[in-house]
């Protein structure tokens, strides 16, 4: 971080919505070359601090400063002309255009009004050589991989000059493998002098690209720190509040007989042949890179998609599964990967969002036991300690952690036997993380069976009783004791 | 903020009472009352003037609503005691004979109950000097008061009438769109279910002379094969992933083509005068009875909405089809629901468009699609579906009614009124997109 004049300096701001002071002047400042880690629970006002800097929110206070001097962000736009890119979670990127197609968006090169293709397309691949990657420039964008469209996303930002990058949860949806080249990225962009904010739960991360962190909780900074001068505990008792123990409760296993037996599922080269069982009081990891058919699978066996052959057995009963309606009749539950596109309807309440796929139950005759259901929401809102303003509140004003509690509670409520988990803990903060390891432990416990698909290695050895490695559709390998096993252990069955 | 959320919630009903209201200041005017009303007026107050004993000479043109004051007349003057002396039922040449018939007969009368019209005739204008023998009679007609035009019972019956179709096909409507579809079969339908309604009566129920028991299978048949056709297009919405648009355009051509060639390009009327009873027929509390079925199927329609699973299911599916599905919904069923109800309204208001006017055409319900998505819009439903709610249709269809009848009564042209309509649906989306990014 430099002495003199600070790349981007945020003083005292301020942000208040409806009910809400998410932001109670906070400060933040970055320098030229430098990547700061921006930490907090989810709710504690990192993505809106961001979206004030993208332009997206305006500040009721404060003062945002590029180079020392004072600069209006009301707009995306204006933002963008400070020399700011932000790249969020889910991309801004038009599916359907190419790669320089969607560089270009918006700041076409132009000659007498008309596009000048071969100079943009020029321009697109020394801002991929820059990058030192490649990118197949006549594809659309939808049939990148998330590693590639990220890519796209930076050289973007390079396109306009940005000397301020934004990544909130750049590494979400890749692979390790992945990360690591992203890393290599992130490091030669510091080298041209570009200041980066990384905004990451996964603290592994945090040490091995950043070089200060920056803690909100609150709405308010409650720490700032090098690096190289802390360690995890600090870092995740600074982001709660208190102290910490350990990432995942411990639990005693108790695995009792076969549960659900999936065999030989099929589906084209997502998912071949793929067998497995779980038990009674287990957890069964999914694990591998993404792309492994993971997911794929699961939605197979939950009856979202049409399996071209194989039989799925519950208790030794074969099920007829060809909806998730069916699914869910048998005693199935899926928590998607993608919450706010598979697992809630977002513009609804969170009651009306947890009455779903309860209705059977909670209604008589066709109409729906409004008190009944209140009543039984407001017990799973206290056991899970979901953060509501009333149960009217819409399902998509909540976090990502909150909105993860509702689709449990959906489940817990319907008494699903076989609970199957994609990514649970996505872009949830490190205490609802925990909240919501105790919960599986605890539904184990209950005898129920989980499944749980993760990208994460420690979550799946933390968490799993077994662990099952996929790659390329298929199975390619099972290790049994997940307690003892090694990261690298994992990593060579999913490359293999 | 508790003012700010009943404005956005309630205020397309706002903006509608705002209308009658400037539709009552603008249409206020001298109002003559006719009929039995005019008759109790004007019998009351010779009595009261002239005493029970009075005697009455009833002058009343030939017109429908004379036919009434005559009646009334005689009624309340028998009621109270009052001699008729004699009734005119005519122009001014038919009431002097009477006058010169009852001078010469001798006969003597204390007043002349008359209606606003027959009142101001020049025969009465000296009846001292013409008819001395008389007695000098009193002229006595029914008081006008100041009322608006739009506020009288007629209009506004006038305004539920013209709109209960259009609303009733509003209902499915609303369901198509809060699943995130659009139906524009709707209009095409009417005219279909209008014209087999029709032919049914004429060909297999007896035409002319068809009885209850033929006219309501012939009615349940067009409505049912409306349903049958929002039934094909729920399939080829669910079954195909072809987008409803496209579906509902089609099958809104393929309905008005075969309209057209079942009736044969031309107007079905031969069918029994009592088939306008659903129309045309006021039973309840005076309230036609379409209107009634309106308010009865809102009623129904609303607690399905917002009390059922199955509206529950609607919601949802509209909210987030994926979502909905993996949470166990039967998102085909659902939409194909929303869509043979669609289909079966429509026939519904087919069958009432036929009675009102008491034939059968395929030209009924052109453009009526367009009328109904309109009356849903304004009523704040999002067209990207998951919200919105069944009273909010009925205001938009009344806004839409009340627009209409005002400038009619307000002899506003009916280009002019078009471009008001279309106004009017712009700004009631604006409205609705305000309240949203609040």
């Amino acid at each position: 971080m430099s002495e003199a004049v600070p790349l981007l300096a945020m003083r005292g701001i301020v942000k208040s919505f409806p009910g809400v002071k998410a932001l109670r002047g906070v400060d933040l400042t970055l320098g030229t070359s430098e990547v700061v880690a921006l930490l907090g629970e989810n709710g504690a006002g990192k993505s809106t601090l961001m979206k004030v800097l993208g332009g997206a929110h305006q500040a009721d206070e404060g003062l945002i400063a590029i180079d020392g001097r004072a600069t209006p962000f009301h707009s995306p736009q204006d933002s963008r002309h400070a020399g700011v890119a932000v790249i969020y979670q889910e991309f801004n990127l038009v599916p359907g255009l190419t790669a320089t197609e969607n560089i270009f968006l918006g700041q076409e090169v132009t000659r007498a009004g008309f596009v000048a293709q071969a100079q943009e397309r020029e321009r697109a691949t020394a801002l991929f050589q820059r990058l030192g990657v490649e990118i197949d420039l006549d594809l659309p964008c939808r049939r990148l991989t998330t590693a590639q469209q990220q890519l796209v996303e930076i050289a973007k930002a390079l396109a306009f000059d940005a000397r301020i990058i934004v990544m909130d949860e750049p590494s979400a949806a890749l692979t390790s493998h992945e990360v690591e080249r992203l890393f290599v990225i992130i490091r030669e962009l510091k080298r041209q002098g570009i200041g980066i904010i990384y905004v990451s739960h996964r603290l592994d991360e945090i040490f091995a690209i950043t070089d200060r962190v920056v803690v909100l909780r609150d709405g308010i900074n409650v720490g700032e720190r090098p690096t190289n001068q802390i360690t995890r505990n600090e870092m995740i008792e600074m982001m709660v509040g208190r102290e910490l123990k350990d990432e995942f409760p411990s639990r005693a296993s108790a695995v009792g007989p076969p549960r659900l037996e999936v065999s030989h599922l099929t589906r084209g080269r997502a998912v071949q042949d793929v067998s497995f069982t779980v038990h009674r009081g287990e957890i069964l990891a999914l694990t591998g890179l993404v792309g492994a058919g993971r997911t794929e699978t699961v939605r197979l066996i939950f009856g979202a998609d049409r399996r071209e052959s194989g039989e799925i057995r519950l208790d030794g009963k074969l099920l007829a599964i060809n909806s998730p309606r069916d699914a869910i009749q048998a005693g199935l539950g899926l928590l998607t990967e993608d919450r706010k596109l598979q697992g809630l309807v977002l513009g609804h309440s969170v009651r009306e969002n947890f009455g779903l796929p309860n209705l059977e139950r909670l209604s008589h005759r066709g109409f729906v036991q409004l008190t009944q259901e209140r009543k039984e929401f407001a017990g799973y809102v206290e056991q899970l300690t979901i953060k509501v303003s009333d149960q009217e509140q819409r399902a998509g004003n909540l976090s990502g952690g909150n909105q993860q509690k509702v689709v449990l509670a959906k489940w817990l409520a319907r008494n699903s036997e076989v609970l199957i988990f994609d990514e649970p803990t996505r872009g949830i903060d490190v205490g609802a993380k925990f909240e919501i390891y105790l919960l599986m432990n605890a539904l184990v416990a209950a005898g129920k069976s989980i499944v749980m698909i993760s990208s994460e290695l420690p979550e799946v050895l933390g968490m799993a009783d077994r662990i099952l490695v996929m790659h390329e559709g298929r199975v390619t390998g099972e290790i049994t004791d997940a307690r003892h096993a090694t990261q690298e252990q994992v990593m060579s069955l999913a490359h293999a | 903020m508790k003012l700010t959320r009943l404005l956005t919630d309630y205020g397309m009903l706002i903006v509608l009472g705002l209308l009658c209201a400037f539709f009552s200041v603008t249409t206020y005017s001298d109002q003559t009352p006719k009929g039995a009303a005019a008759a109790k007026q004007v019998a009351d107050s010779i009595v009261q003037q002239l005493g029970p004993q009075a005697r009455v000479l009833i002058v009343a043109s030939e017109q429908p609503d004379d036919e009434a004051f005559v009646a009334g007349m005689t009624n309340g003057l028998n009621a109270a005691g009052a001699r008729i002396v004699a009734t005119v039922k005519g122009g001014p040449k038919e009431a002097r004979d009477a006058l010169v018939k009852m001078t010469t007969d001798g006969g003597k009368v204390d007043a002349i109950a008359c209606t606003q019209v027959t009142g101001t005739w020049l025969v009465f204008a000296d009846l001292k000097t013409d008819f001395p023998a008389l007695g000098n009679p009193r002229v006595i007609l029914p008081p006008s008061y100041r009322w608006p035009n739009f506020l009288k019972s007629e209009n506004l019956m006038n305004i539920a009438n013209q709109i209960a179709v259009i609303a009733i096909v509003a209902i499915g409507m609303t369901m198509v769109i809060i699943t995130g579809g659009i139906d524009l079969s709707v209009g095409s339908l009417l005219a279909l279910s209008a014209v087999l309604a029709t032919r049914f009566i004429r060909d297999y129920a007896g035409g002319l002379e068809a009885s209850l028991g033929g006219m309501l299978p012939a009615c349940i048949a067009a409505i049912i094969a409306c349903g049958l056709v929002g039934a094909f297009s729920g399939a080829m919405i669910t079954r195909f992933t072809i987008p409803p648009f496209i579906v509902t355009l089609a099958m809104m051509l393929v309905g008005s083509g075969l309209a057209y060639t079942l009736a044969k390009g031309e107007a079905i009327y031969q069918i029994p005068d009592s088939f306008v009873w659903l129309g045309r027929g006021a039973d309840i509390f005076s309230l036609p009875n379409a209107v009634v079925l309106m308010i009865v199927l809102y009623a129904l329609a609303h607690v399905l909405m917002s009390r059922t699973k199955l509206g529950r299911y609607l919601y949802a599916v509209g909210g987030n089809s994926e979502s909905a599905r993996l949470s166990g919904v039967p998102v085909k069923r659902v939409l194909m629901f929303a869509y043979i109800a669609s289909g079966l309204l429509a026939g519904l208001g087919g069958v009432i468009m036929a009675s009102q006017l008491k034939s059968g055409s395929a030209t009924y319900g052109n453009m009526y699609e367009l009328f109904v998505i309109a009356a849903v819009v304004v009523g704040g439903t999002s067209l990207s579906g998951g919200e919105g709610k069944m009273l909010g249709t009925l205001t938009g269809a009344f806004t839409i009614a009340v627009i209409q009848n005002g400038m009619n009564l307000t002899n506003v042209e009916s280009y002019t009124q078009k471009v008001v309509l279309g106004l009017v649906i712009l700004g009631a989306v604006l409205l609705d997109k305000i309240r949203q990014t609040r």
